[in-house]
C-alpha cells in the first residue's frame, strides 16, 4: 500500500473540480491511455482580467493522479494565467503534503496539463513547443524539453528520480543513456551536482527516497534560528558515541535551511558504510528537529558560501 | 484490514487457519528441540516434522514421503529447482518456461540469460491466456534442461495441461517443473503416476504460515541443493528445520485435502456468482484469462478506461481487499506482463482487477461486493476523460501519448 498523506487521501476521495466545464476557453490534454494515466484540464478564463475563474479536471490514473489533479484545479482558481505559470509540479506536489516518489510524475503530469491549457488559452500551438524537444522515452512518449523541466525544477540528479518524476525509462529501458545525456547537459548549465558518477558518498539516494516530506504537523517550525542550530548540535553530540566506537567521527559543518552539512571523519571517510551512517544522521536530525532536513557532506558546500 | 474487512486476495496471501496456529505453538514452547538433537527434545519434534511430511505427500498424491523438501517457500523451490536441474546437467543449456511465470521463474531465467549464457524459450499464451502448444514442442529439444511451466496463473486463476506438458518434456529428456503455489490445494493431484518431476509450493497460500514451503522432487530425479551444510532434509536443504512452520504446513496440507471439494464447489459457486453480477451490473467489463478453464477461486475482470490502483483505494475505503495487474500498485510503469501477454488492450489492462476467494469467503461478503463494485467503477468513470456522460467511451486525443 502506498503511503499518502491526508491530503492525498481527501483529494482523492473527494476530488474538487471534476468533471466537465462547458464553458472552458483553455483546455489542456496530457497523458494517454496506454501510460497509464491521462488528465484533461479545462479552464474558464476572463479575457479582459486573465483571471482563471473556473477549472475542472477529467483524470484516468491512480489516486495520486486524481489527487494531483484536484489539487491542481484548487491552487490555480482565482490566479492570473501569468500567475499560474509560475505553478511546478513541485507546488502541487508540496501543496499535498509530498507524493511517493514513485508518484512524482503525477504532479508532473498536472504542470503539463496546466502549461497546455495556458498555451491553448493563448492560441499557442503547444504541441510544436512540446516537440521541440528530442522524443527521448518512446514508451511513455516523454520528450527532452520535458526532462529538463521536471531535472531543473525538482533538482534532480540520477537516473531513477528523473523515470520517478517523468516515468521516462520506466518501461523498456533502452533510453537510459539518453535520460543520462539530458540529465548531464542540465545539470552542467546549473552549475549543479555532477552526475551520479561523480557523487560523494551519502547523497545519492537520500533526496531518491524523500524528494518531498509530509510537512509535520504538530511543529510547524516555530524555533528561533538558536534554538534549532542548538537542537542540531545536541543531537549531533548524541550520535558522536555511537559513531567513534567505530573508530569514526562526524562534526557539524554549517546548517542552510533545510540542508545541513557534516563532516565523517577517522574511519568513516572512505568508508564504505558512510552512505549509511549518513542516512543515520538524517534519520536522527529529522527525529530531534520534526521536520524534514537534508545532510550532506561538507565536501558539497556551495563554493564561497 | 479492520475485523469487518472482506478479504478477497487470498492469491496474495491467506489467514493462518486457527487449526493450524494451534498445531504450531507448542513447538515454539514446550517442543522447542533441534529435530537433530539426540535427547528427547529433539526426537518429540523430530516424529512432528515426519507426520507434516506426510500431509504434504498425501495432498501431492506423492508416491514416497522422502520426495517432499521443506523450503521457505515458493521462491525458494522454484530457484532451487532450476539450479538443481542445471547443476546437474551441465552440458544441456537451454531452458522452456513461458511468458505468464511468477517473478520467482522469470527473473532468474532472465539472469541465467544475461549471465550464465543459457538459452530461455518463453512460450507465448493467446487471449485467453493458454499456451502455445505449436510454440511449446517446438521449443523441446535435446538441448533443453528443464521446463518450469506453471501449473495455474496467479493472476487469472487460468490452468495449464500440466500432465501433456510434462509428458511432452520427458520425451524430449527434459525434466519437467512446475510452480504449482496456486494450484495445489486447489486441484487434486497424483504426481505418483504423473511425468511431473519436480514441483514448488508455498504455505502461505493455502491457510500457513509465510515462510514455509516446499519443492517435491521425484526419486531418482538427480538433485543439487542450493543451500549446503547440515545433513537436514537428506542434505537436500541444510539449515536447522523451521519446525513450526512445517508442522503448520502440515496441518494445513491436511485441511486443504479436506476442503478441496468445498473450493470446487461452494468457493466457486460464490466466484461465480460475484462474476456474474459484476457483468450483469457493469458495462465496458470484461473477464481475463480463459473462464471455462481456470481455478475455482479466482476471477479478474477488467473494467475498461479506469485504473487499478485507484479501483483497489476505493475498494478499501469499502473494506474490501482484492487486487490489481494495474502499473501503479506495484511501483512498476507497466500493467502486468501477464495482461500485456494475452493482449489485453492497455484499455482495460490498467484496470485489471483480480477477486481472489477462500474457504473463509461468504455469501454475505460476496452479496455485499456485489453491491458496491458498479458504484466504485461508476465513480472513476465519471472522472475519465476517456468516458463520457452517456455511457460510452468517447473521442480524447491528448497532446501527447
Amino acid at each position: 500500500m502506498w503511503n499518502y498523506t491526508d491530503k492525498v487521501k481527501e483529494h482523492f476521495f473527494n476530488p474538487k473540480n471534476a468533471g466537465a466545464l462547458d464553458e472552458a476557453n483553455a483546455v489542456g490534454e496530457v497523458g494517454s491511455i496506454t501510460c497509464g494515466d491521462a488528465l484533461k484540464l479545462m479552464m474558464k478564463v476572463n479575457p479582459d482580467s486573465q483571471v482563471i475563474e473556473d477549472a475542472k479536471f477529467q483524470t484516468f490514473g491512480c489516486g495520486s493522479a486524481i489527487a494531483s489533479s484536484s489539487a491542481l484545479t484548487e491552487m490555480i482558481i482565482g490566479k492570473t494565467v501569468d500567475e499560474a505559470l509560475a505553478v511546478t509540479n513541485r507546488d502541487i506536489a508540496e501543496y499535498l503534503g509530498g507524493l511517493p516518489p514513485e508518484k512524482m510524475h503525477c504532479s508532473v503530469m498536472g504542470a503539463e496539463a496546466l502549461r497546455a491549457a495556458i498555451a491553448n488559452f493563448k492560441g499557442e500551438e503547444w504541441v510544436d513547443d512540446h516537440e521541440e524537444g528530442e522524443l527521448v522515452c518512446k514508451c511513455f512518449g516523454i520528450d527532452a524539453a520535458m526532462i529538463e523541466r521536471a531535472v531543473t525544477v525538482n533538482s534532480l540528479t540520477t537516473l531513477e528520480e528523473v523515470t520517478h518524476y517523468t516515468k521516462a525509462g520506466g518501461s523498456c529501458q533502452t533510453c537510459h543513456e539518453k535520460i543520462e545525456e539530458v540529465l548531464e547537459a542540465v545539470l552542467a548549465k546549473t552549475g549543479a551536482l555532477a552526475p551520479p558518477k561523480a557523487h560523494a558518498p551519502g547523497t545519492v539516494g537520500l533526496d531518491a527516497i524523500k524528494p518531498l516530506a509530509p510537512k509535520a504537523e504538530a511543529t510547524p517550525a516555530k524555533l528561533t534560528n538558536v534554538q534549532r542550530m542548538q537542537k542540531i548540535m545536541f543531537a549531533i553530540e548524541e550520535l558522536r558515541p555511537q559513531i567513534q566506537r567505530d573508530g569514526g567521527d562526524v562534526e557539524l559543518v554549517d546548517i542552510d535551511g533545510k540542508d545541513i552539512y557534516v563532516r565523517l571523519t577517522g574511519a568513516c571517510s572512505g568508508c564504505s558504510q558512510s552512505a549509511g551512517t549518513m542516512m543515520g544522521v538524517q534519520a536522527k536530525l529529522v527525529e530531534a528537529l520534526g521536520e524534514f532536513v537534508r545532510v550532506k557532506p561538507a565536501s558539497l558546500l556551495p563554493v564561497g558560501a | 484490514m479492520t475485523a469487518q474487512g472482506i478479504y478477497l486476495d487470498n492469491n496474495a496471501t491467506t489467514r493462518v487457519d486457527p487449526e493450524v496456529l494451534a498445531e504450531m505453538l507448542p513447538l515454539f514452547t514446550e517442543q522447542f528441540g533441534n529435530p537433530s538433537s539426540m535427547h528427547g527434545f529433539g526426537a518429540a519434534v523430530g516424529g512432528k516434522i515426519e507426520w507434516a511430511r506426510k500431509q504434504v505427500q498425501a495432498l501431492l498424491g506423492a508416491a514416497h514421503d522422502s520426495e517432499i523438501v521443506f523450503t521457505s517457500g515458493g521462491t525458494e523451490s522454484d530457484n532451487t529447482a532450476i539450479l538443481s536441474v542445471l547443476e546437474a546437467y551441465p552440458k544441456k543449456k537451454s531452458i522452456v518456461t513461458s511468458v505468464v511465470e511468477h517473478p520467482a521463474v522469470l527473473a532468474l531465467c532472465d539472469y541465467l540469460e544475461k549471465k550464465r549464457g543459457y538459452t530461455v524459450h518463453r512460450i507465448g499464451v493467446d487471449n485467453r491466456g493458454n499456451l502455445d502448444l505449436d510454440a511449446y514442442k517446438a521449443a523441446l529439444g535435446p538441448d533443453v534442461a528443464i521446463v518450469s511451466i506453471m501449473w495455474a496463473n496467479n493472476e487469472t486463476g487460468t490452468i495449464f495441461p500440466i500432465e501433456e506438458l510434462a509428458q511432452l518434456a520427458k520425451a524430449a529428456g527434459a525434466v519437467f517443473h512446475t510452480d504449482a503455489v496456486q494450484a495445489v490445494g486447489k486441484i487434486p493431484m497424483t504426481l505418483a503416476t504423473s511425468a511431473v518431476d519436480m514441483l514448488s509450493l508455498s504455505g502461505h497460500k493455502l491457510h500457513a504460515p509465510k515462510g514455509i514451503g516446499a519443492l517435491y522432487v521425484k526419486r531418482g530425479l538427480r538433485f543439487r541443493p542450493m543451500l549446503r551444510g547440515g545433513h537436514q532434509e537428506r542434505s537436500r536443504r541444510a539449515g536447522t528445520e523451521n519446525a513450526p512452520g512445517i508442522v503448520g504446513l502440515g496441518a494445513a496440507a491436511q485441511l486443504a485435502l479436506m476442503h478441496m471439494t468445498d473450493e470446487n464447489t461452494r468457493v466457486k459457486a460464490l466466484r461465480d456468482k460475484l462474476e456474474q453480477a459484476i457483468l450483469a451490473a457493469v458495462p465496458n467489463c470484461f473477464v481475463t484469462g480463459n473462464p471455462a478453464n481456470r481455478l475455482p477461486n479466482t476471477c479478474n475482470v477488467a473494467f475498461e478506461y479506469i485504473e487499478g490502483e485507484a479501483i483497489l483505494l476505493l475498494l478499501n475505503e469499502a473494506g474490501i481487499a482484492a487486487s490489481s495487474g494495474s502499473a501503479c500498485t506495484s511501483g512498476s510503469l507497466e500493467p502486468s506482463h501477464v495482461m500485456r501477454a494475452m493482449g489485453v488492450p492497455y484499455t482495460a489492462a490498467h484496470g485489471a482487477t483480480r477477486f481472489s476467494l477462500s474457504r473463509e469467503t461468504t455469501e454475505e461478503e460476496i452479496d455485499r461486493v456485489i453491491a458496491v463494485v458498479p458504484g466504485i467503477i461508476a465513480k472513476l468513470r465519471s472522472l475519465s476523460p476517456y468516458w463520457s456522460q452517456a455511457g460510452a467511451p468517447k473521442e480524447f486525443a491528448p497532446v501527447y501519448s
